[in-house]
């Protein structure tokens, strides 16, 4: 028998929130608050190593799985809940609060999963769940998103399934370990956890469905699947060189898509995967500092993204616009939610004294210490490029930029709790990043390489806050000397989701067309030409054969011309109306016999 | 008394006016300019290529060349590839076609 302190700490989330649609107002919304804190106290007291089983079938499924990596995110995807709930305290229905603490109890379940069954349930039950928080904005595409990204992430789990059936068969074991070999059930188990990670090209579910969420919806979803994904991979994946190239590729398509962009909200989307583009690069350089370096940018990145979406979803919530075009001048009338938006965007541009700062450093400096000067560059360029999309693209159109004459109110002070406790641990975590180097995996080796007082980083390590600083500000330089190439355009932009959108119907329309004109040719050469030809063939071939043998015989028995025309057309009459005669009709039939007797 | 008034609200917000942004452009440029001269009196060395100050990242102001050109190198390709991959809000929907 399990015990009470022996269960999976997801459970808490799942079964709390079976009791919400129990309860109303503000006793319902003060109960979601207090789930995630008793996530985190039990997640707290958890003792590192340890391992729940339970038998199931001929396997044993290990439920509970603790050490230092995943505490560690099941600290942050505990907080980031709290903050969540706070800012969502204006949410008047139960749906979104069932969905979203069943959809993070799901993903603290994939954290602590110790087996690739517990994982895979887990994994699925994401995906069901968090589709309600799409769902829930009962928009027309809102509806359509949904459904969308219900497709991806089910042909996701089955591509992972298939890669668990085809390891588990080979291996014989369940455990979810890091994967040595490269065989076809450890690249699918790696691909299903790639389109989690929304890498390119499995990436557009991301920024096509996010932004078509509720406030708080957008704000839960920033979080949780792309993460988890990011823990599987550091979990499973460590040092595979193809995720080099997968988190690089990911940091530039992001900023790129970022820049074409006008919706505020898939600005922020594209930036997620620049951002776990880090995450993934530093899984693929494998060494244990980039690994720590992966676990500490995903605890800061929930963190400032969170605050992110919480800053644009007030604003949608007041204006209910989120189009860039729309928007603008909104630092008169919502100045907290600017601030607390800025306190995200300057950590996510890892602006010195945000925790940014304090965390991509750690990745950058695991590509420098294995030497890889491409990667370094590539990490490096983004880094300018995080400045330029998230940075001040976003506060700068939202809320300066050209008047939109928009002057709502001040969000809800829920909201601005919510985004103030995020914002605190952003910078607290800027300056004071021990706390957090305290709980990865490997603090000694973090702490050996990063300074982590506040006078170390900022005093004893000034040079580094010099080129950062540098790097930054030349950057938002280009941004305002090139203002006018970044004009914003009511538009949006083709990406891979195109081939599943408008693919769909240009797949239809290439049936259509080539079936369809297959049929027409087809129904030409065969029934209407062939069949015709054959038809007209035999009704008329007695007569021509007929024709053809008393010809000669007429010529030659001097029978003139137009004669012979009266005759010809005498004899197609007769045999057309069967009115042949019969010694004529016997004689040909013994002719042909004769003919067939020859043969 | 009541002109004053009426110039005080017709006057565009703090971020809004002219001498504001001509402050902030200001402190744009001198933010930069101070923090490519501080570099001067930091100890740096770079990691890449030759030892010491002649690594490529080592360079006085590579931080701020880096994040100039790639910066601009980024708005160009978007720039570039918006010509074809952006499209009219409505471009998906054609369920009625």
């Amino acid at each position: 028998m399990i015990a009470i302190n022996e269960l999976p700490p997801g459970l808490i989330l799942i079964v709390g929130a079976l009791f919400v649609p129990l309860l109303k107002g503000h006793l319902r919304n003060l109960f979601v608050i207090l789930l995630p804190v008793l996530g985190f106290y039990y997640i707290y007291q958890l003792e590192s190593n340890a391992l729940v089983t339970l038998p199931f079938l001929k396997y044993e499924l290990t439920i509970l799985r603790v050490d230092k990596l995943s505490k560690a995110f099941g600290y942050i995807f505990t907080l980031s809940a709290f903050a969540a709930f706070i800012y969502g305290y204006y949410e008047r229905r139960s749906t979104q609060f069932v969905a979203a603490l069943m959809y993070v109890g799901s993903s603290l379940g994939v954290i602590f999963a110790g087996d690739l069954f517990t994982l895979y349930i887990c994994w699925e039950s994401m995906a069901v769940t968090s589709v309600y928080l799409i769902l829930a904005r009962k928009t027309e595409k809102s509806m359509a998103a949904g459904i969308r990204y219900l497709l991806v992430h089910i042909f996701g789990g089955l591509v992972l399934l298939a890669g668990i059936v085809m390891t588990v068969h080979q291996s014989g074991s369940i455990a979810f370990n890091s994967f040595a070999t490269v065989n076809p059930g450890t690249v699918l188990i790696l691909i299903g956890f790639l389109i989690n990670a929304a890498a390119f090209p499995f990436s557009t579910w991301l920024p096509d469905s996010y932004p078509e969420a509720t406030a708080m919806g957008g704000v839960i979803l920033s979080a949780y699947t792309s993460k988890t994904a990011v823990y599987a991979l550091i979990r499973g994946f460590p040092g595979w060189e193809i995720l080099v190239f997968a988190g690089c590729l990911m940091a530039i398509y992001g900023i790129i898509y970022a820049l074409l962009e006008n919706d505020m909200r898939r600005i922020l989307g594209y930036s997620i995967i620049n951002q776990v583009g880090f995450m993934v690069c530093a899984v693929g350089i494998g060494s244990t500092l980039a690994l720590n370096g992966a676990v500490a940018h995903a605890f800061t990145h929930i963190a400032y993204k969170a605050l992110l979406w919480m800053s644009a979803g007030a604003v949608l919530y007041r204006v209910g616009k989120s189009k860039c075009t729309e928007l603008g001048g909104l630092y008169q009338t919502m100045p907290w939610s600017l601030i607390f938006g800025a306190i995200g965007a300057l950590s996510i541009s890892s602006v010195p004294l945000t925790s940014g700062y304090t965390s991509k450093t750690i990745i950058l400096l695991a590509a420098e210490n294995e030497h890889l000067v491409w990667v370094w560059l590539i990490l490096e360029i983004a880094s300018a490029g995080v400045f330029l999309h998230a940075g001040i693209k976003f506060p700068y159109f939202v809320f300066f930029g050209k008047d939109s004459g928009l002057r709502p109110k001040e969000t809800d002070k829920s909201m601005l709790i919510g985004m103030g406790i995020l914002a605190f641990i952003c910078i607290y975590l800027g300056c004071f990043p021990g706390i957090l180097y305290d709980i990865l995996p490997d603090t000694e080796l973090v702490k050996s390489y990063m300074p982590h007082t506040f006078g170390d980083i900022y005093i004893g390590n000034f040079a580094h806050v010099v080129t950062q600083l540098q790097l930054l500000l030349f950057s938002g330089l280009v941004f305002f000397l090139f203002l006018p190439l970044l004009k914003r355009t009511d538009t949006i932009s083709i990406d891979i989701d195109w081939i599943y959108r408008k693919g769909g119907g240009l797949f239809y329309r290439i049936v259509d067309r080539g079936l369809n004109g297959i049929n027409d040719i087809a129904d030409k050469i065969l029934v209407a030409g062939l069949t015709a030809t054959i038809a007209a063939f035999v009704r008329n071939a007695p007569a021509q054969i007929l024709y053809a043998v008393l010809t000669p015989i007429w010529v030659i028995s001097g029978v003139g011309e137009a004669d012979r025309a009266i005759r010809k057309q005498k004899l197609f009459d007769a045999i057309s109306q069967n009115t042949l005669p019969i010694g004529l009709a016997a004689a040909i039939g013994v002719l042909l016999l004769g003919g067939l007797f020859f043969l | 008394m009541f002109e004053n008034e009426q110039k005080e609200k017709l006057k565009p917000e703090y971020f809004d006016r002219p001498e504001t942004r001509k402050k902030l452009w200001v402190l744009l440029w001198g933010f930069c300019i101070f923090s490519v001269i501080a570099e001067i009196f930091v100890h740096r060395h770079g990691h890449f290529g030759a030892e010491g100050s002649n690594s490529i990242d080592g360079w006085l102001g590579f931080y701020a060349f880096l994040g100039f050109l790639s910066c601009l190198a980024l708005i160009l390709i978007a720039k570039f590839l918006g010509l074809f991959l952006k499209k009219r809000p409505d471009y998906y929907d054609d369920r009625h076609q």
